[in-house]
């Protein structure tokens, strides 16, 4: 590691962060009101939507490719769970309780709720500025030397000072491929699966191979969101749990003292 | 109070007013354009009611997609049905001969028509999916006659909001509205690819209502009824359905 060619950040050494710097961080918050919102909404959201998807998996936890598929034909892949349904054959000799009327009625209502508060935070990130401030990523931010910088930093579970006022460049570039890749395509292939919205925009399913492509895509988006999810926590942990609940929650970033 | 939060107040004040005055004339909208679902209520009442009134907005005439006659499936799947009553037995056992399908309510002249007399109107045959709630599917051609047909034949009131229709097994009946009843693809079904409608997949007549999942597509019909009023049926959610955790609309 100490033959890495990057200057390191000296982190023994206090950051040079001057005390107007921690006042102006103390009322210029880390988190807008409207990132904190949605953030905690969709939080909610996500968490119900995982929950009752797994209790829809269960009753029927195998995947297909293509338009139609059922137990008479060959899943490209199974869950090795027992179903909530006599249907599945699944090796198992019972059946899983049957949640799926709650589960579907939760799932659709979090369903709206997420694209509501997706829909305000793209709008409201894009005329606050946010987006552009603190996602794209910033002027040589997109060099490799920068990226392997930051890999570097995170590789040596160190804290770095400068992401207390902003997000580093992987993070910018996750939290874009998060909002603009993996929550459309979420959206997208969930819709698919809706046999009336079908019928008004036949190119939803269309374009992803039938429906049960696009009920098998929904399964795989859903794991990446959760692993990106994973990924997110430990780094908030490795943060500061702390701190980083709290600026998300109040807005208020620390300072290096309160960060110990 | 300074002046700063006084002006504050004054516009949040004025923001809830709105919001709350908007919410007032969008619910009388939604409820004049029959935007509003009959299992409305409860914890996930706003969800229905955003989901029904969205689709309603954006299907009320488009059709579901039809496939090709080489994409029907090669085993049309028989999903599990509870054991058959005595009743369906015995009309299984007279080949269905005696079955009757009764159409009344608000309609001009309540009639009661046999298996032959459905199959005696203009054939129609649709090629489309049969998506189940738990996540299955499979196609077919299913051959019938257009309950809007049907609808016409009786002279159906202008009135009229939902027609429920009922399988000869208990506790087994839904309804649809009028833009669904009146939709070319929802078919009383006496026949699939070309055949006998099998009892496994429904037979002697089932419901088919393609822009929603299978379990609206109501199997061993006997009995449809034109209303007006969803709640005098059951506890009044519009189908057997919602009491048993369902969504009345499944068109999802």
């Amino acid at each position: 590691m100490s033959t890495m060619k990057s200057e390191p950040i000296p982190l023994e050494t206090p950051a040079p962060v001057s005390r107007d710097l921690v006042s102006e961080a103390a009322v210029t918050p880390r988190h807008s009101l409207l990132v904190r919102t949605t953030h905690w909404i969709i939080t909610i959201a996500f968490f119900a939507l995982v929950l009752t998807g797994a209790e829809i998996i269960v009753s029927h936890p195998r995947f297909y490719w293509g338009e139609t598929g059922n137990v008479l034909t060959t899943p490209l892949f199974k869950i090795p769970i027992p179903a909530s349904r006599n249907l599945v054959p699944t090796g198992y000799g019972y059946v899983l309780p049957d949640q799926n009327g709650w589960s579907r009625a939760l799932h659709f209502q979090s369903a709206w709720l997420l694209v509501l508060m997706g829909v305000l935070y793209v709008i409201g990130g894009i005329a606050s500025g946010h987006l552009r401030r603190d996602l794209l990523p910033g002027k040589g931010d997109l060099s490799w030397r920068r990226l392997i910088d930051v890999v570097s930093h995170h590789l040596r579970i160190a804290p770095n000072p400068e992401e207390h006022w902003s997000y580093n460049i992987l993070q910018r570039l996750s939290y874009l491929f998060v909002v603009f890749v993996l929550f459309p395509l979420v959206i997208w292939t969930g819709l698919a699966m809706s046999p009336a919205f079908d019928s008004a925009i036949p190119a939803t399913v269309n374009l992803l191979g039938g429906r049960q492509s696009a009920r098998t895509l929904h399964f795989i988006v859903s794991i990446a969101l959760v692993l990106f999810l994973m990924i997110h926590v430990v780094m908030v942990w490795r943060e500061g749990f702390k701190t980083r609940m709290r600026a998300m929650i109040t807005g208020k970033a620390a300072d290096r003292k309160e960060r110990k | 109070m300074s002046k700063i939060s006084r002006r504050k107040m004054m516009v949040t004040g004025l923001t809830a007013t709105a919001g709350i005055s908007g919410l007032g004339v969008a619910a009388h909208l939604a409820k004049k354009y029959g935007l509003i679902p009959p299992d409305h209520g409860g914890i996930y009442g706003p969800g229905e009611t955003l989901t029904y009134a969205s689709m309603r907005l954006l299907t009320r005439h488009s059709l579901a997609r039809e496939f090709t006659r080489s994409q029907i499936s090669e085993r049309p799947l028989q999903n599990e049905v509870a054991p058959f009553s005595e009743e369906f037995k015995r009309h299984q056992a007279a080949r269905f001969a005696d079955w009757r399908l009764v159409l009344d309510g608000m309609v001009a002249r309540p009639t009661s028509f046999s298996v032959d007399q459905l199959k005696s109107y203009a054939p129609h045959s649709q090629i489309t999916e049969v998506v189940c709630e738990e996540g299955w599917s499979y196609i077919a051609e299913w051959n019938g006659v257009p309950l809007s047909y049907l609808l016409d034949l009786v002279g159906a009131h202008p009135e009229a909001k939902y027609v429920f229709y009922f399988s000869i097994e208990p506790d087994w009946w839904e309804s649809m509205d009028m833009a669904d009843a009146m939709h070319p693809q929802t078919f009383l079904t006496y026949g699939m690819n070309g055949d006998e409608l099998p009892v496994g997949n429904g037979g002697p007549i089932r419901m088919r209502l393609p822009r929603q999942l299978g379990y609206k597509s109501v199997k061993f019909l006997n009995r449809l009824i034109v209303t007006d009023d969803a709640k005098k049926f059951g506890k009044g959610l519009g189908s057997i359905s919602p009491e048993q955790g369902y969504a009345w609309y499944a068109g999802i």
